[in-house]
C-alpha cells in the first residue's frame, strides 16, 4: 500500500526491478545484506568500451550506509559553513554538499587498499575514507588535533593508513601525483587501483593528459574522475574547454560518463571502471554533478549561475533526497526512523563541532616539526657548535 | 676551540655507527661522534693525513666510510681504489643502491635504453628492467609529479632531469608537493626523492642550457640541496641522497662529467649536510662549491706562489649551509670570499653572505666579498660566456684586495 501511494507521486527516478518481500509486510530500519537491484535512472554513456549495465546490485544494509553517510558529510559543510562565518575558520574553505554521492558511492565499490587522491574539495572524501569528524573540524580550525596537527588545513587532509593522499592545493597537481601512486601499485604488485580526481577546471591542464599519456603508456592501475560540477569557480565549462566531454577527452584511454547525483551508479562505475584498470590500464570517468556553494566560502556562488538553477537541482536531483525516496519506496525504512537518524547525526556532528572547539592549537615548537625527517643529523649549529639555532626535524 | 657536542645531540647513541644492520646504517655524523670532531679539527690544521686515515676508516666491510675530507694523500694511503671519471662513480653509486633496497628506481627522459644523455644511467636498464629504469616521454611536470606520487606510497625514485633547466617546469611538483607534503600531512608521508641533474654554464651551450637552478630552489622548505664536485663525493653523495628520507636535489655541472679520480673499492657514503675542505690555510678562506672549485683551486696555485695561504671549503651542501664548518674556518681567517657560479642576484653566494654576517660578524676583519656568474643570459660566443662565470684571475685580485 505504501508503494503504491509512492510511485503515484513518483517521478522515473525510481524504477524498484525486484523485492523480496510482498508489500503489506514493512521492512523496519534493517541491516539486511540480500541483494536488491537497482536501476540507475541515467544511462552510462561510454567512449571507446562497453558501457556497464544500469542494473547496479545493492543490499538494504548499503542504501541505509549511503543515506547516513551521505547525510552526515551534508552537516559537516553546513556546519563548517556556519563555523566559517563564524571565523573560526580561515583561508579558504572549499565545500562540497551536493557533490556527497561521489564520495560514497566511490567507497562503496572499492576497498582501503585503493588509493583515492584529490583536490582541496577533500573534506567529505576524507570522511569516506574513514577519517573522523572531530580531526576534520579540528584541522579546520587549525587545532594540534587535526589530521594534519593543524599545519595543513582546509586543503590538507590526509590518511595514510586508508591510502588516502590529499589534500592539493594547487589545481591539476594531483593528477600526476595519482598517477605515481598507481605506478608504485604496479611495482609492488598491490592488485589495486588509484582514483586520481579533479574537477572540469582542472580538466584543461596540461599535466592531466602528460600523466595520461605515460599511465597509458606503462599501463598503470590508474583511473582518472572528472567531477564536473560545471563550473571551474567562476568560469563555466562551455567558457572553459572547448569539448566539454571530458570523457571523451583521453582520446585513446577509454571513458564513461556517469550520473554522479546518483550514487549506485557511481558505485557501478567505480567497480567497472577498476575491473578495467587493473587489467587494462587508465580510465576516464566523468561524473555529472553540482556544488549547491559557491566555489569556495569567499564566492557567494550566485553571480555566474542563479539561484534557480540551484534550487533546481536541489529540487530534482539531490543525492540525499534520492536516496531517501529509495528507502521509503522499498520500505527499508519509515520517515519517522529517518528524521530520527538525522537527528543522532545532527547532534553527533554538533558533538564533533564542540570538541573539536574545546582543543589545543599547536605549540610554537611544532613550527619546526615534520620539516625534515630526522635523518644524518638535521640540525643548524652556530659557531662553537655549542649554540643548537634549530633542529630541522 | 671547545668543540663539544650539544646535550640533544650527544644523546644520539654511538650504537647506530656501529650497527652492522646495513638498514640502519648511518653516516656518523656530527650528532652520534662525540669524540669525532676532536680528531677531526687537529687533522686538518696540520693536514696530517695519518689522522684522517686512522680516525675515521672502519674496517669491516659492512661498515660505512663517511669521510668528507677527500684530498689526494687520503686516497693513495688507503688500500687500492679504483679509478674513474665522474659519471662512472655517479653510476656506480646509484647501481649499489639500486642492488640494495629494491624499491629504488630511476625515471627520467632516456635514462634506459640509452643509457642516459650523459651516461650515468648506462648499463642500468639492462640489469634492472624496464620497471625500474623507467624511460619516460618529454614531460618534466608529469614525471616528476609520478615521482613524487610513488615516493608517497615508499617507493624511492631517482628523477633526472636531462639538463637542471628542465625542471623550471617541474616547480610546482618540486615547491608544493615534494617540499611541503611532509609538513602540511603532519608528518604522514614521507618523500624519500633524488631529484637530479646537470647544470651550470656548459661550453657555448646558449642561455636555456646554461642554468643554475639553485639560486631559485633553495627556498624552498622541506628540500635539501647538495652540489657534488669529485668523483668521490659524487659517489657518496649520492649514496646519501638516495638512502636519505628527505626530498633531495643533487647539482651536478656538465662540465665536471669526465673528470677522473681514484675512489675507495669499499663502501662508503659522504654526509649530506657537511662542507669539504679542501685546502687547509690560515690567511683567507674561500668558500665555493661544484665547478667553482677547480677555479679556486687554480687561482689557489698563484695565490700560494705570491705568498697566501688561502682555505679552500667546498661547502657542497647547500641547503643547509654547514654553518659549523665555514665558521670555525671563519674564526681562524677572519677573511671571506665566496666564488660560485650562480647569478649575483639571490644566489647561493648572496645568502651565504646574509649567513655568515648574521652569524660570524664578530670574527670579520673586512667584508663577504661574493664572486658570482653575471646578471645575464648565458651567451653563445665563447669569449662573452667567459666573461660571464668568474675566471681564477679574478679570485687573485679579490683575494689580494681582502688580504691587503
Amino acid at each position: 500500500m505504501a508503494l503504491s501511494r509512492l510511485s503515484s507521486r513518483s517521478n522515473s527516478f525510481l524504477k524498484p526491478v525486484t523485492t523480496a518481500l510482498p508489500y503489506a509486510i514493512r521492512r523496519h530500519v534493517s541491516t539486511d545484506t540480500s541483494p536488491i537491484t537497482i536501476e540507475t535512472a541515467v544511462p552510462f554513456t561510454p567512449h571507446q568500451c562497453e558501457a556497464p549495465s544500469r542494473s547496479v546490485e545493492t543490499s538494504s544494509e548499503e542504501i541505509l550506509s549511503f543515506f547516513r553517510d551521505m547525510a552526515r558529510m551534508r552537516r559537516m559543510e553546513i556546519a563548517a559553513d556556519s563555523l566559517y562565518k563564524a571565523k573560526l575558520i580561515r583561508g579558504f574553505c572549499h565545500l562540497y554538499d551536493g557533490q556527497e554521492a561521489l564520495a560514497v558511492g566511490m567507497e562503496a565499490a572499492i576497498t582501503k587498499k585503493d588509493a583515492i587522491i584529490t583536490s582541496y574539495r577533500d573534506h567529505c572524501t576524507f570522511i569516506g575514507r574513514g577519517g573522523k569528524l572531530v580531526d576534520a573540524f579540528s584541522e579546520l580550525m587549525g587545532r594540534k588535533t587535526g589530521c594534519s596537527h593543524g599545519k595543513g588545513g582546509s586543503m590538507h587532509f590526509y590518511k595514510k593508513d586508508a591510502s588516502f593522499y590529499g589534500g592539493h592545493g594547487i589545481v591539476g597537481a594531483q593528477i600526476p601525483l595519482g598517477c605515481g601512486i598507481a605506478f608504485a601499485q604496479k611495482y609492488n604488485k598491490d592488485e589495486a587501483v588509484t582514483f586520481a580526481m579533479y574537477g572540469d577546471g582542472a580538466a584543461n591542464q596540461g599535466q592531466l593528459f602528460e600523466a595520461l599519456n605515460i599511465a597509458a603508456l606503462w599501463d598503470l592501475p590508474a583511473i582518472l574522475v572528472c567531477e564536473n560540477n560545471h563550473y571551474g569557480m567562476g568560469t563555466a565549462t562551455w567558457r572553459s574547454a572547448k569539448s566539454p566531454a571530458y570523457f571523451k577527452r583521453g582520446d585513446y584511454v577509454p571513458g564513461l560518463k556517469v550520473d554522479g547525483m546518483d550514487a549506485l551508479a557511481v558505485k557501478q562505475a567505480c567497480k567497472f571502471a577498476k575491473e578495467h584498470a587493473l587489467k587494462n590500464g587508465p580510465f576516464i570517468l566523468e561524473m555529472d554533478t553540482y556544488r549547491y556553494h559557491g566555489h569556495s566560502m569567499s564566492d557567494p556562488g550566485s553571480t555566474y549561475r542563479t539561484r534557480d538553477e540551484v534550487s533546481g537541482v536541489r529540487q530534482v536531483r539531490d543525492p540525499i533526497e534520492r536516496v531517501r525516496k529509495l528507502l521509503l519506496s522499498h520500505d527499508i525504512a519509515t520517515e519517522k526512523e529517518l528524521k530520527d537518524m538525522e537527528k543522532e547525526i545532527r547532534k553527533e556532528v554538533d558533538d564533533a563541532v564542540a570538541q573539536a572547539k574545546e582543543s589545543p592549537v599547536p605549540d610554537a615548537s611544532e613550527l619546526f616539526t615534520n620539516m625534515y625527517v630526522k635523518d644524518c643529523g638535521v640540525e643548524s649549529f652556530g659557531a662553537d657548535r655549542k649554540e643548537l639555532k634549530v633542529t630541522l626535524a | 676551540m671547545s668543540a663539544i657536542i650539544h646535550g640533544a645531540g650527544a644523546a644520539t647513541a654511538l650504537s647506530t655507527f656501529n650497527s652492522v644492520d646495513s638498514k640502519k646504517l648511518v653516516a656518523p655524523s656530527r650528532t652520534n661522534l662525540p669524540v669525532r670532531t676532536q680528531k677531526y679539527i687537529v687533522a686538518r690544521s696540520d693536514a696530517s693525513k695519518k689522522n684522517i686515515g686512522s680516525g675515521l676508516r672502519v674496517r669491516h666491510s659492512q661498515k660505512l666510510i663517511a669521510n668528507a675530507v677527500a684530498t689526494k694523500e687520503a686516497e693513495t694511503s688507503a688500500s687500492t681504489g679504483h679509478e674513474l671519471l665522474l659519471f662512472e662513480a655517479l653510476q656506480e653509486g646509484l647501481e649499489e643502491e639500486m642492488d640494495r633496497d629494491p624499491h629504488v628506481c630511476v625515471m627520467g627522459e632516456d635514462v634506459g635504453h640509452y643509457g642516459g644523455s650523459y651516461k650515468v644511467t648506462k648499463g642500468l636498464a639492462d640489469k634492472f628492467g624496464d620497471l625500474r629504469v623507467l624511460d619516460t616521454p618529454i614531460c618534466e611536470n608529469a614525471f616528476t609529479g609520478m615521482g613524487i606520487g610513488a615516493a608517497m606510497t615508499g617507493l624511492r625514485p631517482v628523477i633526472e632531469g636531462m639538463n637542471m633547466g628542465f625542471l623550471l617546469l617541474a616547480f610546482n611538483q618540486i615547491s608544493n608537493n615534494c617540499g611541503m607534503l611532509h609538513y602540511t600531512s603532519g608528518g604522514q608521508f614521507t618523500i624519500p626523492v633524488v631529484i637530479r641533474g646537470p647544470g651550470g654554464v656548459g661550453r657555448q651551450l646558449g642561455a636555456e642550457h646554461s642554468q643554475r637552478l639553485e639560486s631559485y630552489f633553495q627556498s624552498i622548505p622541506g628540500i635539501q640541496m647538495v652540489a657534488c664536485s669529485t668523483p668521490y663525493n659524487a659517489k657518496g653523495l649520492m649514496k646519501a641522497a638516495i638512502r636519505s628520507e628527505n626530498p633531495v636535489i643533487l647539482f651536478e655541472h656538465v662540465l665536471l662529467y669526465n673528470l677522473k679520480e681514484k675512489i675507495p673499492d669499499e663502501e662508503y657514503i659522504c654526509n649530506l649536510e657537511e662542507a669539504e675542505m679542501v685546502r687547509p690555510g690560515e690567511h683567507i678562506t674561500i668558500l665555493t662549491y661544484s665547478r667553482m672549485r677547480y677555479h679556486v683551486m687554480q687561482a689557489a696555485k698563484t695565490l700560494v706562489n705570491k705568498g697566501y695561504d688561502p682555505e679552500v671549503i667546498d661547502i657542497r651542501s647547500l641547503k643547509p649551509f654547514d654553518l659549523y664548518t665555514i665558521g670555525n674556518s671563519v674564526k681562524k681567517t677572519h677573511r671571506v670570499l665566496i666564488v660560485e657560479e650562480c647569478m649575483r642576484t639571490g644566489g647561493i653566494g648572496a645568502s651565504l653572505t646574509a649567513a655568515i654576517n648574521e652569524n660570524f660578524h664578530d670574527y670579520l676583519d673586512a667584508p663577504v666579498m661574493c664572486l658570482s656568474s653575471q646578471d645575464v643570459p648565458t651567451p653563445y660566443a665563447g669569449t662573452l660566456e667567459e666573461w660571464t662565470v668568474v675566471q681564477p684571475a679574478q679570485i687573485v685580485t679579490a683575494v689580494e684586495q681582502l688580504c691587503k
